[in-house]
């Protein structure tokens, strides 16, 4: 037995290059169409949560569309915070992939996860410092790429609208 | 109706995401940046608008909303104050998604026992 298992290891010594190779030969396949399939779903259901939310603001409390957009993006997050909290939004990805990562949900996640993770580090140097440690890179192209696309409305003249 | 479209809308643009996850392999992060800058050049040609109109919440849940929010301070600034609106206006109409996932989460890493 001792020397079957040795020989199996003598047959696993590979270059990290041959092993990477390997292991994603043994890798499971990746039903990506399964996981689109989810990712519609969970992200779909998501949004029409969002649409229902918004339109309690707009029938329940009488605001306009526009004006009801900000509340409902907050309690999303409020929400998505306290799924976060409770330790259930990662279990949920698991399953929903790009579903319960691409909706607003799922920024709220990042920022909520990174806060929570590092909390022992303390306020300042691990509360304040990694929540946009995942967030941020969403937060800086997005500026950078508003930046450029206002900057061609000048250029161009369109003033804007 | 709404409803319907927001769910299709809402569920495409996730799935768009999948896509980049596995087909192209990307990181979550270069996922999430290449929709907010796919959402703020859509909002740029002025075609994010309609799409709200359309969808309703199957377009302003997604990140790229996020996006196309960023764009629309900016424009709306650039067209109130003139060019200074470019840089003022790009934080005016996300304030409230930003500042509200600050707080909250702030809040929640005072409450919540870290575990392990």
């Amino acid at each position: 037995m001792a020397t079957k298992s040795k020989s199996n290891y003598k047959k696993m010594a590979m270059s990290p290059k041959e092993y990477q190779s390997f292991a994603k030969s043994m890798e499971p396949p990746r039903s990506i169409l399964g996981n689109c399939l989810k990712a519609f779903v969970f992200g779909g259901a998501l949004c029409v949560l969002g649409q229902a939310i918004q339109e309690l603001y707009v029938h329940g409390m009488g605001m306009t569309e526009e004006a009801a957009s900000n509340p409902t993006v907050a309690t999303l997050i409020l929400m998505s915070v306290i799924v976060t909290s409770l330790g259930v939004y990662d279990k949920i990805a698991q399953w929903a992939g790009a579903g319960s990562a691409v909706p607003v949900t799922g920024f709220a996640n990042s920022m909520c996860s990174a806060a929570l993770e590092h909390r022992s580090e303390g306020l300042v140097l691990g509360v304040g410092a990694n929540m946009f440690k995942l967030a941020g890179s969403v937060i800086v192209f997005g500026t950078v790429a508003a930046f450029f696309v206002g900057i061609a409305h000048l250029i161009l003249g369109t003033g804007g609208q | 109706m709404i409803f319907l479209w927001a769910f299709l809308i809402g569920g495409g643009i996730c799935v768009l995401g999948q896509i980049m996850f596995d087909v192209f392999k990307l990181t979550p992060a270069h996922t999430m940046s290449t929709l907010v800058v796919i959402g703020a050049i859509v909002d740029g040609v002025g075609l994010y608008e309609p799409l709200v109109k359309f969808a309703g919440a199957g377009a302003t849940v997604p990140i790229t909303s996020f996006g196309n929010a960023l764009v629309h301070g900016a424009l709306t600034e650039l067209h109130d104050q003139g060019w200074i609106g470019v840089i003022s206006g790009i934080f005016k109409v996300t304030s409230a998604g930003i500042s509200s996932a600050i707080i909250f989460s702030f809040l929640a890493a005072l409450v919540v026992r870290p575990k392990g």
